[in-house]
């Protein structure tokens, strides 16, 4: 081969670093004004008051009162709406974990078992294309609309109180009774978001790698051997994965708790964190940016935690192993450089 | 081996096991069809009680369409008690402004990101990458607190700007636009159309973007299904803005809100809403969910 022309060698030595700059520019910029400033925003609103009722002067809270507003959210007060303060905090808290709890788990083991049998070679389902394509459906519909569909399905005239009447089963209050209204926004949660999870799982599956399964089969493994055996000890880290963005996903669930209820209040019953920062900076009677900081730092420190969780189980494992048997073979290499007199190699 | 050597061989054994597996396959396919009821009947009944009259809807439970959609369309766009919330023409074009713009800047912008921190060697590089996926962990739940305050100060609050310029910034999609380059665009490429005379600029508009274009059809779906149905930003940054300046998503919270509901007008706005992202999905659904496994890949 010929060795590089005039114009390669010429182009090979212009350094093109600034073009790297010059395109990243604009992300950047926009990231440190639109993202990053409001989040330090977020914690020096934290360490102020929380009175300014007018909208022209909704950021003039000039009183610093330091840790004051994160006293009150964790510990309340002496004060009567100091304690109500806390209180509906630790409650939309309590609230958020609860609806996690309720929609993940019916939504992991449904997602899991209808990964495996889609995956599972062996079974001939008809049409898994179109099963796969109509769950999928309900996470792309404005979650607001699907919040207003259900509250119109649920009220106490609705299709759902219908049905059931016409088995003989009494009206249930689907809006505003504690256990029904989570209920059926633990179900709205689960029928928007299996789909999206089942999806994720069946490429994690198809992941591993086929000859396993064949073996497995081959030895007589039943389905649930191979279930327990094989799926699931592979399938663990997207598993995780899946956990830890679906629990950074709850702490942020909003839309259908935020619409899920007839006329201007509420339902105190499915107030999430989010929804309970929303309503401070929100607020018809004068924001409260004080406890919509406090709180937004707090919800963020979950986070973080939870990232680097996710950080953590999708970190490259063998690429850290590689780093470090390189920096072994140049420890030793240096080592026995030194042996030889120092030579360098 | 064919069936009836097997048949010699394994006896009934092998008969026996398939026919386990067909009944399993079957009693599968039951749930399945269960678990798609489930997942259309609620939008079937939307449909369907869109086309029924308010007094229809309270008296009884139908899964036949009914004569009243006319009605209620004209009574959503005309009767002065939803005038004040709700105008679907608005809403439509209001969303759609806000969506197209923010898409487009989503994936040119996360493209554009990803190009340079993968085709060119310089020393804030790593460090470039690594803020972009740790900015991916948060939410906007966290910041809007000061995201709002800071609007109010510039005085951009009830202006789309707000809604449409943080697109520029969008770490999972650079995430993925990255992931995409490594695995099929060659530096080699780049160099050969040094050689060629091309701009560097003019070299990622003419060719790299040509070629990430796969990738950036998938994003800009996403994009668009997830800007198309946000609630949270506008509902947070048009503090307080005429019926012509609010999104779909917001005319739909204000449905909640009156205590008196006209059912029918209601399904009727919802229809409104839902239906062409429906159509949509119906054709884009082979992309939509290719994209959805590829999202959940690990590398």
């Amino acid at each position: 081969m010929a060795g590089p022309t005039g114009a390669q060698r010429r182009i090979k030595s212009i350094s093109y670093a600034r073009f790297g700059y010059i395109f990243i520019l604009p992300f950047f910029i926009v990231y440190f004004v639109f993202q990053l400033w409001p989040l330090i925003n977020t914690f020096i609103l934290s360490f102020y008051g929380n009175g300014n009722p007018s909208e022209k002067n909704l950021t003039s809270n000039e009183d610093f009162v330091g840790m004051a507003n994160y006293s009150t959210l964790l510990s309340g007060g002496d004060a009567r709406n100091l304690k109500m303060q806390h209180e509906e905090f630790l409650n939309a808290f309590k609230t958020t974990i609860i609806l996690w709890f309720g929609n993940f788990i019916p939504q992991i083991v449904l997602s899991l078992s209808l990964a495996v049998w889609f995956t599972d070679a062996r079974l001939k389902i008809a049409g898994k294309g179109f099963f796969k394509v109509v769950m999928y459906l309900p996470n792309i519909i404005t979650a607001a609309s699907v919040s207003v569909l259900f509250m119109s399905l649920c009220s106490d005239n609705g299709a759902v109180n219908q049905i059931l009447g016409s088995m003989g089963l009494g009206p249930v209050d689907f809006l505003k009774g504690t256990a029904a209204s989570r209920g059926t926004v633990m179900f709205i949660q689960t029928w928007l978001w299996f789909g999206n999870t089942m999806i994720m799982l069946m490429s994690g599956i198809m992941g591993i790698s086929p000859s396993l399964f064949e073996a497995a089969e081959i030895d007589g493994a039943t389905s649930t051997q191979t279930f327990w055996k094989i799926t699931i000890p592979l399938l663990s880290p997207i598993m995780a994965y899946t956990l830890v963005t679906s629990m950074i996903g709850g702490l942020q669930m909003f839309d259908i708790p935020f619409l899920y209820h007839t006329g201007t209040e509420i339902n105190k019953d499915i107030q999430t964190i989010a929804v309970y920062i929303f309503q401070r900076y929100k607020n018809k009677n004068g924001a409260q940016f004080g406890y919509a900081g406090a709180a937004s730092v707090l919800l963020f420190i979950v986070t973080l935690i939870l990232g680097s969780i996710t950080f953590y189980i999708n970190r490259d494992v063998d690429e850290i192993a590689k780093k470090k048997q390189r920096k072994k073979l140049i420890k030793d290499a240096k080592a026995k450089s030194k042996q030889f007199g120092g030579l360098s190699i | 081996m064919s069936k009836n050597n097997m048949k010699n061989t394994y006896g009934g054994a092998a008969d026996n096991y398939s026919k386990k597996l067909k009944t399993k396959s079957w009693i599968l396919f039951a749930w399945m069809v269960f678990l798609t009821i489930v997942c259309l009947l609620p939008i079937y009944i939307l449909l369907i009680n869109s086309t029924r009259s308010s007094v229809e809807i309270q008296n009884g439970f139908s899964l036949i369409p009914s004569g009243s959609f006319g009605e209620n369309f004209t009574t959503l766009t005309t009767s002065s008690q939803f005038k004040s919330s709700i105008n679907m023409a608005y809403g439509y074009k209001n969303s759609a402004i806000i969506t197209i713009c923010a898409t487009i800047l989503t994936v040119f912008f996360s493209a554009l990101t990803a190009y340079g921190i993968y085709v060119y060697d310089f020393k804030l590089k790593g460090i470039a990458h690594t803020i972009i996926l740790i900015v991916m962990m948060v939410p906007v739940q966290v910041t809007g607190a000061g995201f709002l305050s800071f609007m109010i100060d510039l005085k951009l609050h009830n202006t789309f700007w707000p809604l449409i310029l943080p697109a520029v910034a969008a770490p999972a999609v650079y995430y993925f636009m990255n992931s995409y380059m490594k695995s099929s665009f060659p530096l080699e490429i780049v160099e050969a159309a040094r050689i060629d005379g091309s701009g560097e600029f003019g070299t990622f508009v003419k060719i790299a973007i040509p070629m990430m274009k796969p990738a950036i059809a998938v994003q800009a779906i996403f994009a668009f299904i997830q800007n198309w149905n946000n609630l949270y930003t506008p509902q947070m940054i048009l503090l307080s803005v005429g019926v012509e300046k609010k999104t779909l998503p917001m005319m739909m919270a204000s449905l909640t809100a009156s205590d008196k509901i006209d059912y029918g007008v209601v399904y009727m706005a919802i229809t409104l809403s839902v239906v062409p992202i429906i159509v949509a999905y119906v054709f884009l659904s082979k992309f939509i969910i290719a994209g959805v496994a590829l999202g959940g890949v690990k590398e």
